[in-house]
């Protein structure tokens, strides 16, 4: 072998021979456990702002475009599905949020016992729902 | 002596070139401090995004227009695109990276990818300062 990422997957066993060090198993033999699964959900959100970003610059754009752009577009986003998708991108972006907290905190060294990654696990999943309902109850009363 | 089962290794690179770490990417500091500045800098300002899509529901688009053109919402509206697509392009190239494994495809997708999302980031800024004045 000659890349150096497979280089690190040879060792030496007790006889001193070289050999392939044993990979351990893949993601998808795992029980799903709060832990990965609000890691998966962390970089799933994330994905799918990506689409949502590109809700922002049809908005934007046909804003600038004029009268017939922004119609469209109201329009689209005001039909039931145009309104599922913006559900959908509302608790996406509520998630990614209360998640990246979640992940600054971890960055100060700080909340990587399994109990603690437990509780705010639950605490990111509770707050997102929570902002995503309250931010829907607002906006139908302000609609 | 060569036999399928013992695997044999033949690396240009040096002990030390391995040992530093840095690899053909040269840094992944500047990376990794880039993503969690503009994620605490995304805190407040998406924040004040979503206060202000609630303040223009069902707004037409005058009264957008209106709102955009308050010189702070002007500032703040450019704050959020500039960190919003800097936070994205940071965070799809590491999705890239970890899925795609072949040198030119990964090379070719991160550069559409990250030309794309500038063509986009302009789009919204162009936007908002005609919306503005």
């Amino acid at each position: 072998m000659k890349d150096v990422r497979e280089a690190l997957m040879v060792g030496r066993n007790t006889e001193g021979k070289l050999v392939r060090r044993p990979l351990s198993p893949h993601l998808q033999v795992y029980k799903p456990q709060l832990s990965s699964v609000t890691s998966v959900f962390h970089r799933g959100t994330g994905i799918a702002l990506g689409a949502g970003a590109l809700l922002l610059t049809a908005w934007l754009v046909s804003a600038a475009a004029g009268d017939a752009a922004f119609s469209v577009v109201r329009a689209l986003l005001a039909s039931w599905i145009g309104l599922l998708v913006l559900v959908g991108f509302t608790l996406a972006l509520f998630y990614h949020f209360c998640n990246g907290i979640r992940h600054l905190f971890w960055d100060s060294v700080r909340g990587f016992e399994l109990e603690a990654t437990h509780r705010n696990g639950r605490m990111v999943i509770a707050g997102a729902v929570v902002l995503t309902v309250v931010f829907w109850f607002v906006g139908f009363l302000v609609w | 002596m060569s036999n399928e089962n013992t695997p044999s290794v033949h690396i240009m690179r040096s002990q030390l070139g391995r040992a530093r770490g840095l690899g053909a990417a040269k840094s992944g500091q500047h990376h990794w401090w880039s993503q969690r500045v503009t994620a605490m800098a995304l805190l407040p300002l998406s924040l004040y995004f979503v206060l202000s899509v609630l303040m223009l529901a069902g707004a037409d688009r005058a009264q957008m227009a209106a709102y955009i053109g308050e010189p702070w919402n002007t500032v703040l509206f450019l704050c959020l695109i500039a960190a919003l697509f800097s936070h994205l392009s940071l965070g799809l190239q590491v999705v890239v990276e970890d899925y795609v494994r072949n040198d030119a495809k990964r090379i070719i997708t991160l550069l559409v990818l990250k030309g794309g999302i500038a063509v986009l980031a302009l789009a919204c800024a162009v936007s908002v300062l005609k919306l503005a004045f």
